[in-house]
């Protein structure tokens, strides 16, 4: 606890809010929410992992029968879908939907019902696409489904089924967030929070909004084209009817290569949260962090094709997107330049939160400086599907994205549940996640390098690949210790952890002028801000009312008693997208040869859904 | 600053129960509905972008622009090259521009309905005028069931062009043409679809007890999406029908 400056302040904000499942089931708080997507990421998390396990323990040695190749098929499908659609991109949604009211000064998002419909689609997507491994008939297409090798001429089974209409409701999930926290953003900023003084985690959340509306919609036409061929029988991915091969190749990195940084920049965002606060330094060159992400953002749309130097399109097409590859690399080296002289000359405090924040600066760079490599396309052709390839995104991915999480999930931690985690659990998580994802992903350098492709789900000895193999493989299992220690933490902490305080890392930013737990209305008043830094350079009583003006009897005032007018818990946004959900699953009884049961189940789901949505305008949102 | 934090409004007065003013001062659902747009201009430019990567790629017919004989798969300018084909064997352009001119008229002008009956409701609280015309100008009704069938007849033409499009040898899976030109401006029929809906909601309200003034955004947000799946149709029109 030594490395915790501030003093506990503050009351501990008793939750005057209900409990019980229904409360969770029709919460629209955006608390609450962002308490939702934290858990059920995490529960992902462990299945992708044990997927990951799995996949390592087969490659552990030459010639494993674990799994058959077809399982295997799945289980490398499935941990990259997983760990895309159903971890990183749900972690960030968490941090967007606890953070982005607090950091800006307002009570909720701009539409608190569509923000429980974005959970509960994301939630039953992930499920349609995750539960079929249990029966054994999980997408097996790899994670960005190839057409024409997803099409039904290829793949006859339910497999790619699940995976293509998971995708579409996991997609309306992300769209609809998306236009919410747009909206947050850009319209419910407390007076004062210009642009310019904005937290840079909702920074970069509002450029990572930008990116899913901008870059959804050409994976939704790419799955539609796909979902055509395979229950209606259209041609859009049939070569013998002249269509183009590289359509989907085309379509799906259009959406791809932006997706790679709707992952990484909210990560960036929470690093740049956790840096200067354990640094106490304002972080370097702020409005250069803010450019570089915009930037990066911006090329994000133009380096797709660096994913396909090997299909052959020409050197005008390899050189430009070469080019544009190598662009984005001074963006993202500013960042990572500005990070460090952050920390250059500051007052560090090594917390765990701080650990992850700086392994993320090392680690990322040297995912960042292999993806340099495969910028050139003749050295990318010889590393393309190779484990170089997947050395180098677990690196970016892994290192970065997932180490840049968990420093935001032992930041903000205290400040949603209003206990510390344990610091000396902490670093032991840190030290085996450390070492354990290195020794996982650094020998796959080598094993690419020595031309072991991706993958194959069994090898022959003798080509000097087992030893970077048993490596990975006995870094894999550290890391489900490292994960281990971590959950222990995370449920410990959270039944008996110190109580926390307003602002336990002496941080600068608005939210953490709030009590831990927040109360349910945020902001008794909405704050106005003068700074960047509010906590750093503004007095409290300019931020938040005084203690005997909030709090009664020892416990928080509640809405009621301070007279501010909350959204209603509705089940609604539960059921509509429930109704949404089987009204496209509707379409496997296509499959299945059974159009009437087809048409019943979509025609009722959709009636359903209209009259759930007729019921959810019609009704006062407070 | 400080005393800016001291007599601001928000800090000092304090009616917590009232909601902030917006930072930009526009209705949320405004600046949603435009995120909204951004993000449809990106699905119809993957729709088109489709289309024209795929024209011309057919093996075979018909095609949008050409004849086409089905025993010796040649594709002519016009009947008279295909020479000796065989009348049952010969399929002709599929494109039918002056009916599709008449359909985009229509939904060009149920923008100018929808421009109406906006401004209809906007100055609902104005007194009425004593012209006939100016009296019809002033009734949002008009102008939004004028909207909704011409929305209704453009859907009419584009059900009328889709069967005959079928009997004549096209359909979503015949080839890259059919299954590209059918999802692409199936999906823009379904927008039209949607706004219809929409339109008709907005009636079933103005009956029920009129739409004022204070409703003139609910209004406004329809016809902002009105006129963007119109602006796309201007699109597809030009880019599919027209340019050959």
């Amino acid at each position: 606890m030594a490395t915790m400056a501030a003093p506990v302040s503050g009351v501990h904000a008793e939750s005057s809010s209900p409990s019980g499942i229904w409360s969770w089931l029709t919460t629209v708080d955006h608390k609450r929410i962002g308490i939702l997507y934290l858990v059920s990421a995490m529960f992902f998390f462990v299945w992708g992992g044990l997927e990951a396990l799995v996949i390592r323990l087969q490659l552990a040695g030459p010639n494993m029968g674990l799994v058959s190749a077809d399982m295997y098929n799945q289980l490398f499908t499935m941990h990259g879908t997983t760990m895309v659609f159903l971890v990183v991109m749900p972690l960030s949604s968490a941090f967007f939907n606890f953070l982005i009211p607090l950091q800006i000064g307002a009570r909720d998002v701009a539409f608190p019902r569509l923000n429980a419909f974005s959970y509960w689609v994301f939630l039953f997507g992930g499920l349609v696409i995750t539960l079929p491994i249990l029966f054994g008939l999980a997408p097996n297409g790899g994670w960005f489904g190839y057409a024409p090798l997803t099409t039904k001429a290829y793949a006859t089974g339910y497999n790619i089924d699940y995976w293509v209409l998971g995708l579409q409701i996991l997609g309306v999930a992300s769209l609809a967030a998306a236009f919410n926290f747009i909206t947050t953003i850009i319209n419910m900023r407390a007076p004062g929070m210009h642009l310019m003084r904005m937290p840079i985690f909702t920074w970069m959340s509002f450029v990572v909004q930008f990116l899913v509306i901008l870059a959804f919609p050409a994976i939704t036409v790419a799955l539609v084209f796909l979902m055509f061929d395979r229950f209606f029988g259209t041609n859009f991915y049939t070569i013998a009817a002249g269509a183009d091969p590289l359509l989907w190749q085309h379509l799906f990195w259009i959406f791809g290569h932006p997706e790679v940084y709707i992952l990484i920049l909210p990560a960036f965002g929470l690093v740049s949260e956790v840096l200067p606060t354990f640094s106490k330094k304002p972080l370097f060159g702020y409005p250069v962090m803010v450019y570089s992400g915009m930037l990066i953002g911006f090329l994000g749309f133009g380096v797709w094709a660096h994913h396909m130097f090997s299909v052959g399109m020409g050197p005008v097409a390899d050189s430009v997107f070469s080019l544009t590859t190598m662009l984005i690399a001074i963006p993202t080296g500013v960042k990572i330049l500005n990070w460090i002289s952050t920390m250059w000359g500051g007052n560090i405090r090594f917390t765990t939160s701080m650990l992850f924040g700086i392994a993320l600066v090392g680690l990322f760079t040297i995912g960042g400086i292999s993806g340099i490599m495969h910028s050139s396309a003749p050295a990318d052709l010889q590393q393309t599907d190779s484990y170089f390839v997947v050395a180098h995104f677990h690196y970016v991915l892994f290192g970065g994205a997932v180490f840049g999480i968990m420093a935001g999930i032992y930041y903000y931690f205290p400040k949603m549940t209003g206990r510390m985690l344990d610091e000396t659990l902490g670093k032991i998580h840190f030290w085996t996640f450390f070492i354990a994802m290195n020794l996982t992903f650094f020998p796959m350098h080598f094993a690419g390098l020595y031309g072991m492709p991706r993958r194959i789900y069994t090898y022959d000895a003798g080509q000097g690949w087992e030893l970077f193999n048993k490596l990975s493989t006995a870094g894999v299992i550290l890391q489900g210790v490292g994960m281990l220690v971590f959950l222990y933490n995370f449920i410990k902490s959270w039944r008996s952890g110190p109580v926390a305080g307003n602002n336990p890392w002496g941080a600068p930013t608005l939210e953490w002028a709030l009590p831990s737990p927040v109360p349910d209305y945020n902001f008794a008043h909405i704050p106005t801000i003068t700074s960047r830094y509010p906590l750093w350079d503004q007095k409290a009583d300019e931020l938040v009312k005084s203690e005997a003006e909030t709090t009664v009897g020892g416990r928080l005032k509640t809405a009621k008693e301070l007279g501010i007018p909350m959204p209603f818990p509705t089940i609604r946004p539960l059921i509509a997208a429930l109704l949404m959900s089987t009204m496209l699953c509707s379409v496997l009884f296509i499959h299945a040869g059974n159009l009437p049961l087809a048409m019943t189940i979509g025609i009722g789901s959709f009636l359903g859904l209209a009259f759930t949505l007729v019921s959810w305008l019609t009704s006062p949102l407070e | 600053m400080a005393s800016v934090a001291k007599t601001d409004p928000h800090h000092a007065g304090d009616a917590p129960h009232a909601h902030p003013p917006t930072s930009t001062g526009l209705n949320h659902r405004k600046i949603a509905v435009w995120a909204f747009i951004g993000s449809e201009c990106m699905l119809f430019v993957s729709l088109i972008s489709t289309y024209l990567i795929y024209k011309g790629k057919s093996l075979a017919g018909p095609y949008p622009h050409e004849w086409w004989c089905r025993a010796t798969n040649t594709i002519a300018k016009s009947a008279a090259e295909l020479g000796q084909c065989a009348p049952a064997e010969t399929f002709k352009p599929i494109l039918n521009i002056p009916v599709t001119s008449a359909s985009t008229f229509v939904l060009l002008m149920s923008s100018l309905a929808m421009v109406l009956a906006l401004a209809a409701v906007e100055n609902a609280d104005l007194p009425m005028p004593s012209g006939a015309w100016d009296r019809i100008l002033r009734s949002s009704k008009t102008w939004l069931w004028m909207t909704a069938i011409l929305g209704t007849t453009f859907l009419g033409f584009q059900a009328y062009e889709f069967t005959s499009f079928v009997h004549e040898g096209l359909t979503i899976r015949t080839n890259l043409f059919g299954s590209s030109f059918f999802t692409l401006t199936g999906f823009h029929g379904a927008h039209v679809t949607v706004g219809v809906l929409w339109l008709l909601a907005l009636l079933g309200i103005d009956y029920k007890r009129g739409l004022k003034p204070a409703d003139a955004l609910n209004v406004d947000i329809a016809a902002l999406y009105w006129h963007f799946v119109d602006v796309v149709w201007i699109a597809i029109f030009t880019l599919i029908y027209l340019i050959q």
